[in-house]
């Protein structure tokens, strides 16, 4: 026989299980997804948001229902039971954070794989020609090789560099040699940024993207993505960096590749056409 | 065991001490003196960071930056974080709880080193006051409390250079008093008394000390050096001079990272002691408190690089610091449900004690869930450096330390003063902070996640309904205090007398008069190997007996 107050903890357990999962897939916290990376985070935001919940709700949910159940009545003076420990609902908790953790971590690690973190940074398609080949490029994420999209299997990345310093990001394409302050890309092409930065430490952020990178002075790192919605998006400094920090912001254009192209046109030096 | 504990027969204390409220002023070598002042200096600071918190609010109520100029707005949350964690935070659950409580737990008449306790508490106030008086110089530091190279090379120096020493002498003074915990937990028991029938905020701060004396060094030695890039133009971290600054952000995180744990391990011992005596239960599985202790000191010192995500780390270091720091939640966790479980079952009283602590421990769930979303590589990508971050550490060193700190104010109160508080005032005082805490903080989740960056005076005109929200939040949390100074005021000036043990504890703070006299007891230390024996009627009347007992050996 399950008495009753197994029944009823039961049933509240799956009630919570299933307003966690319900609250994980239909509240939406994040801004919009604009590029490859976007969705895959999304989705590992909504499993760590339901866990986050059930387990919140759970928790302070014990915490507040001992509190009102186990309050002292007036008049009693009495102890309560001189309980000191248990040692199988002691291994019981260790075992569940345990197991929550060790199902996120390797969730994450999928998630992470997905998104290129484990390619191996500064690969050939990440143009090298113009560092020193001495220097080692540290990593932002991933290969723009990941791209999952069949679209871009073969697509070679167009190469952008970034560099940084107090208070703007300007961008270099070496290719046709242009230099601006906002990033202009096609959509659904993989991009991949190389970035320094001239003085202290900034960091590219594109909350669209689910993406940021530390623009460090003396190294440089690199950072890949594929834009996958037009629209113009912030480009947002993320490491403190002085007075007009608050301030340091850009936009990424992201066109269709008509646009592109003639954005691209219109300032490229294209010193041939002038012969 | 019959070992006699007598007091010392000369009092080399009292010729240096003097009486009344001039002894919080004085060179006191009493380590219950020492604590208060290591407490009341700290609230001095804590209502000095609070204000500049307020500063911070205003000037976040609207998008653009137009209440403090750019660079004092820096220079304001630079002050704000170093006074809030150097000399609110660790001062207090350390130096405040550890000095007053720890010779009584273990049955000593002071510290180990009376005299290297007074000297930590006093490096306290000159540190603070020049970190202070920096900003009516040239201007405060305003590279936050990272100090970040360049940055921090390329700021003006004098403020930077002053918050290096004043950084430095309050890593000293930590290091001082951690040396002090150890010797005294290890070294000065009393006689019968085994590691293991210690009250658990002996453990807690034997962990902690162990952090502070293998962690702070390397802050000091970092800072040395960063000051040396600073006045001498070395080149450790400056790249300009072919240095490296992802070196410094190592060496600064293997303190600093360390240092979290250093402010909220002591919390939990703390709260350790509080929930039994008001639920009249003993501390559920003892045992498995102190292995997850120790447990936290090890993984605590091997984490660090989570803080450095997006610095350029490579992938292996990535995955590892992101593994062992979601580790970190199964000790935490373990924690948690043994306090649930202290709950469960027991006669609890809804006092302004345990509410503090319980809003300790739901706040504390929710920053260790962020905490273990955030050591996820893939997930800390996206809010690393924003106000997600802001939110996850308030709800850590707010929410968790500072709600401890209240609520152990209102448990020791009465043995500090022998006075008793004003309950529904501090359940006032609970309710105003719990909502004013949450109402600040939780929007900043939001923030972060849909691209407000941390560190920013100014910021996307979107944002701005819901800072207001948390600037509210913030205001309530700044009135909250004003309750509490009145109750402590009145209480000070008119208050009940509370007797020697109001709560009737078992800890052997409580088997002494309150406030207790100079060298803890009138006679022999009591032996207490049940510090949570509750439940147990036979043992409690032993122990009021022994207390009875020492009165009358007088
Ligand atoms: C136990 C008490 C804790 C305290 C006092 C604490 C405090 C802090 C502080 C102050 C920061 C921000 C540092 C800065 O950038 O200025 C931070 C960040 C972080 N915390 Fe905690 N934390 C605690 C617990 C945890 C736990 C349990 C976890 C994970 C299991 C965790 C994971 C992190 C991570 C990953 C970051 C870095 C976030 C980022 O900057 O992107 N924390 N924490
Ligand atoms: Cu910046
Ligand atoms: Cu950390």
């Amino acid at each position: 026989m399950l008495s009753p107050i197994t029944i009823i903890s039961f049933l509240v357990s799956i009630c919570l299980i299933i307003g966690g999962i319900w609250v994980g897939n239909n509240v939406n916290l994040l801004p919009a997804v604009a590029s490859t990376n976007a969705p895959i985070y999304d989705e590992l935001f909504k499993v760590l948001f339901a866990i986050g919940t059930i387990l919140f709700i759970g928790m302070s949910g014990l915490v507040i229902f001992s509190l009102i159940k186990f309050r002292r009545k007036p008049g009693d003076v009495d102890d309560g039971e001189s309980i000191e420990g248990n040692l199988s609902l002691e291994i019981l908790w260790t075992a569940i954070p345990a197991i929550v953790v060790l199902f996120v971590g390797l969730y994450s690690y999928d998630i992470y794989d997905r998104m290129g973190g484990m390619e191996s940074l500064g690969s050939h398609n990440n143009h090298s020609h113009h560092i020193n080949e001495e220097r080692r490029i540290w990593g932002g994420i991933g290969s723009s090789n990941s791209i999952e999209s069949p679209l871009n299997a073969s697509s070679t990345p167009l190469t952008v560099d970034l560099s940084a310093m107090q208070f703007a990001f300007i961008f270099h394409y070496p290719e046709g040699d242009i230099i601006s302050g906002e990033l202009h890309v096609p959509v659904d092409k993989p991009i991949a940024l190389t970035m320094e930065s001239k003085d202290v430490i900034h960091a590219f952020w594109v909350p669209e993207f689910r993406l940021k990178q530390d623009v460090i002075p003396g190294q440089p790192t690199i950072l890949n993505f594929t834009p996958t919605k037009v629209g113009r998006f912030p480009i947002i400094c993320a490491e403190l960096c002085g007075p007009y920090h608050g301030g340091m912001r850009a936009t990424v254009v992201v066109e269709k590749e008509e646009d592109y192209q003639q954005w691209y046109k219109q300032n490229a030096k294209q010193v041939d056409l002038e012969v | 065991m019959t070992l006699s504990f007598p007091p010392s027969e000369k009092k080399p204390l009292e010729g240096l001490q003097p009486k009344g409220w001039l002894r919080y002023l004085s060179f006191s070598l009493d380590h219950k003196v020492i604590g208060l002042q290591y407490l009341i200096c700290g609230f001095i600071f804590y209502l000095i960071g609070g204000a500049l918190a307020g500063a911070i609010r205003i000037e976040l109520t609207s998008p653009l930056s137009d209440f403090l100029e750019r660079d004092v707005y820096n220079q304001v949350l630079t002050l704000h974080g170093t006074i809030m964690i150097f000399l609110w935070i660790v001062p207090v659950v350390n130096g405040a709880f550890g000095n007053y409580l720890i010779p009584f737990y273990v049955g000593a008449r002071d510290m180990a080193f009376p005299r290297l306790n007074a000297v930590a508490f006093w490096l306290i106030p000159p540190a603070g006051l020049m970190l202070i008086t920096s900003y009516f110089i040239n201007g405060a530091a305003q590279s936050g409390w990272t100090a970040y190279p360049p940055l921090s090379i390329t700021t003006p120096a004098a403020g930077q250079i002053i918050w290096i020493l004043s950084v430095l002498l309050l890593g000293g003074s930590s290091i001082f008093g951690g040396i002090n915990f150890i010797a005294t937990i290890l070294k000065l028991r009393r006689p019968g008394l085994k590691l293991m029938q210690l009250p658990m905020y002996c453990w807690a701060m034997l962990g902690t000390s162990i952090l502070v004396v293998l962690s702070t060094p390397v802050l000091a030695g970092t800072l040395i050096l960063l000051s040396f890039d600073i006045v001498a133009h070395t080149g450790f971290f400056n790249p300009e001079l072919g240095g490296n600054v992802i070196v410094y952000q190592h060496l600064f995180w293997f303190y600093s990272h360390p240092a979290v744990y250093i402010m909220v391990l002591p919390a939990f011992g703390l709260v350790s002691e509080i929930l039994p005596v008001h639920c009249r239960k003993p501390l559920f599985g003892y045992i498995t408190m102190v292995y997850s202790i120790m447990g936290i000191v090890v993984l605590g010192l091997v984490v660090w690089a989570h803080h450095m995500f997006t610095s350029g780390t490579p992938p292996w270091m990535r995955l590892f610091f992101t593994i062992a720091t979601a580790f970190i939640a199964v000790p935490t966790g373990i924690k948690f449900f043994n306090w649930v479980a202290t709950l469960w079952g027991g006669k609890i009283s809804l006092n302004s004690a345990i509410l503090f602590s319980c809003g300790f421990i739901i706040n504390f769930v929710l920053g260790g869930i962020t905490g273990v979303a955030l050591a996820q590589v893939p997930f800390d990508i996206h809010v690393h450096d924003t106000y997600f971050v802001v939110a996850h550490f308030h709800y850590i060193v707010y929410g968790g330390s500072v709600f401890v700190i209240f609520s152990s104010i209102y448990h020791w109160f009465p043995k500090f003063t022998g006075k008793l508080l004003n309950e529904n005032l501090g359940r006032f005082h609970f309710l105003i902070t719990f909502i004013g805490f949450n109402l600040c903080f939780a929007p900043q989740h939001w923030l972060g996640l849909n691209g407000m960056p941390r560190r920013v005076a100014e910021y996307d005109p979107q944002f701005t309904f819901v800072n207001q929200l948390s600037s509210i939040g913030a205001l309530l949390m700044a009135l909250s205090t004003l309750p509490f100074l009145w109750n402590v005021l009145q209480s000070l000036l008119k208050g009940p007398k509370s007797g020697d043990n109001p709560w009737k504890a078992l800890t052997p703070e409580w088997l002494t008069s309150s406030p207790p006299p100079v060298e803890n007891w009138l006679g022999e230390a009591p032996l207490v190997t049940e510090p949570y024996g509750y439940g147990k009627k036979k043992k409690i009347v032993l122990a009021i007996k022994s207390e009875k007992e020492d009165k009358e050996n007088i």
